[in-house]
């Protein structure tokens, strides 16, 4: 049976592992090199990495970070920040990362995510979603790049995602990231019922049952976690324990 | 020297990391099929579609060089994903296809509802393996492994299959004839699990399973 996955989530700024509330207030967090060791020997389901600046700072990727990350991931991992062309989407691909995260780029160009699609398969194709919540069940979506305020409503751009071949979304609510709160449900479930492509549920995650919470009552095909892996004594292993007590097809290791 | 085949069709880094991780000490990535003379072991893998594949290998040289070391001189051979569907005498993606026939059978889409099982098939999934094959030596029951994949290979003999999968329908995952053993999940992708059935290649001797 196929199984429903966690993902740890890496933020990478500055040469720095951070974390954010609200995408704000960045602190470090450690070591991105180490992390990606420890959660390696914790056999986590798969790893994801974003590099939160590139976009900002109209940059490339930095592909020999992206490749020592790589060098410590026996399992799927998936990379994003910066990825604005097919030549990025290559080397990101070639240097080690199995699927690619394009957020911006896709926004300002939508064709992109079909052209991506075709050339290295939907598998490798996950769009990058940040959503803020306007008012109660509206969600508007947000570039990386802060100067551009989008006036796009989530259910459209989500629809267009998946006709033009998105693997999979990854979907982060900005009010909820970094605050432990719980994932927003009415957000991930107004996703899943609109497409049926993966849905990867990020922002919010404070205790296990949050993820329990956005599985079974959301729909999620995936939860994706990072400050309860920075600033809690959860690790993967307890919480896909109690995934897996709440009747959860999940990969269980015992580390 | 253990050669893994680079007809540009995979992940070719990660292969060589997670065998060398499997403490292969002599890991070569080449495009050259002469050096498959030298190999010890040869590994194809693959992500992709099977037109491409052959018509890669093809191009560059690899069919009549595999056939003489894998068929003619039985070196072991590990055929990971898109490396194993090249095996069929057939392959049914994006048209019909000759593949390199060193097992009988077809490469072909699964069989399953796509309401109810979406493709491709993504993610971990639990596989069963006969117990016999030392292919999965040391690994615990129904271990999970990655999978990444739309098309199967469905071997005439079916002796040769040692491990399944369910997904909408039980189909093979792992074949084990002779010199030849080939998967169709992703080890180097699939941690700890992973490495330890590359090892068990690497340490494989002449049986059948």
């Amino acid at each position: 049976m196929l199984k429903t996955r966690l993902i740890p989530t890496l933020l990478f700024k500055d040469y720095s592992l951070v974390k954010s509330v609200k995408f704000a207030d960045y602190r470090m967090v450690g070591n991105p090199i180490q992390s990606v060791r420890v959660y390696n020997a914790r056999n986590v389901d798969e790893l994801i990495f974003l590099d939160i600046a590139a976009s900002d700072d109209g940059r490339d990727p930095l592909f020999t970070v992206i490749e020592e990350i790589a060098n410590e991931c026996f399992m799927p991992l998936t990379v994003g920040g910066g990825i604005r062309t097919i030549d990025h989407i290559r080397h990101t691909l070639q240097v080690g990362a199995d699927k690619v995260a394009i957020n911006t780029a896709a926004l300002k160009n939508p064709l992109f995510i079909s052209e991506a699609s075709t050339k290295f398969g939907k598998q490798a194709i996950v769009v990058s979603i940040d959503v803020f919540q306007k008012s109660p069940g509206i969600y508007k979506v947000r570039t990386s790049d802060k100067t551009h305020t989008l006036s796009l409503e989530l259910g459209n751009w989500l629809k267009q995602v998946e006709k033009l071949g998105a693997g999979e979304i990854l979907l982060t609510s900005i009010d909820r990231d970094g605050t432990m709160t719980g994932y927003d449900i009415e957000l991930i479930k107004l996703a899943t019922q609109t497409v049926t492509i993966p849905m990867i549920a990020s922002g919010g995650a404070g205790i296990p049952q949050h993820c329990i919470e956005a599985i079974k009552t959301g729909g999620a095909a995936a939860v994706a976690a990072a400050s309860i892996f920075h600033f809690t004594q959860y690790t993967p292993y307890m919480i896909k324990k109690s995934m897996n007590e709440a009747g959860i097809p999940v990969r269980l290791l015992r580390t | 020297m253990i050669i893994v085949v680079d007809y540009g069709m995979s992940n070719l880094h990660s292969v060589a990391k997670a065998l060398r991780a499997a403490e292969a000490h002599d890991v070569t990535v080449t495009s050259n099929a002469q050096r498959l003379k030298n190999a010890s072991h040869i590994i194809l893998p693959g992500q992709g579609a099977f037109p491409d594949g052959i018509k890669n290998l093809n191009r560059l040289g690899f069919i009549p060089i595999l056939r003489e070391e894998v068929l003619g001189k039985k070196k072991p051979f590990l055929g990971i994903c898109l490396g194993m569907q090249l095996l069929a005498s057939i392959g049914f993606e994006n048209g019909k296809n000759r593949g390199l026939d060193f097992i009988a059978g077809e490469s072909k889409q699964l069989p399953i509802n796509p309401t109810e099982y979406k493709l491709p098939h993504i993610g971990w999934d639990d596989v069963v393996y006969k117990e016999t094959c030392s292919l999965f030596a040391s690994l615990p029951q129904d271990p999970d492994f990655y999978f990444l994949q739309s098309f199967f290979l469905a071997p005439e003999d079916t002796g040769d299959v040692v491990a399944w999968c369910d997904y909408g329908i039980k189909f093979p995952v792992a074949i084990h004839y002779e010199n030849i053993v080939a998967v169709l999940f992703h080890p180097e992708k699939s941690q700890r699990f992973g490495i330890t059935l590359l090892r068990n290649f690497l340490h494989l001797k002449p049986e059948v399973c």
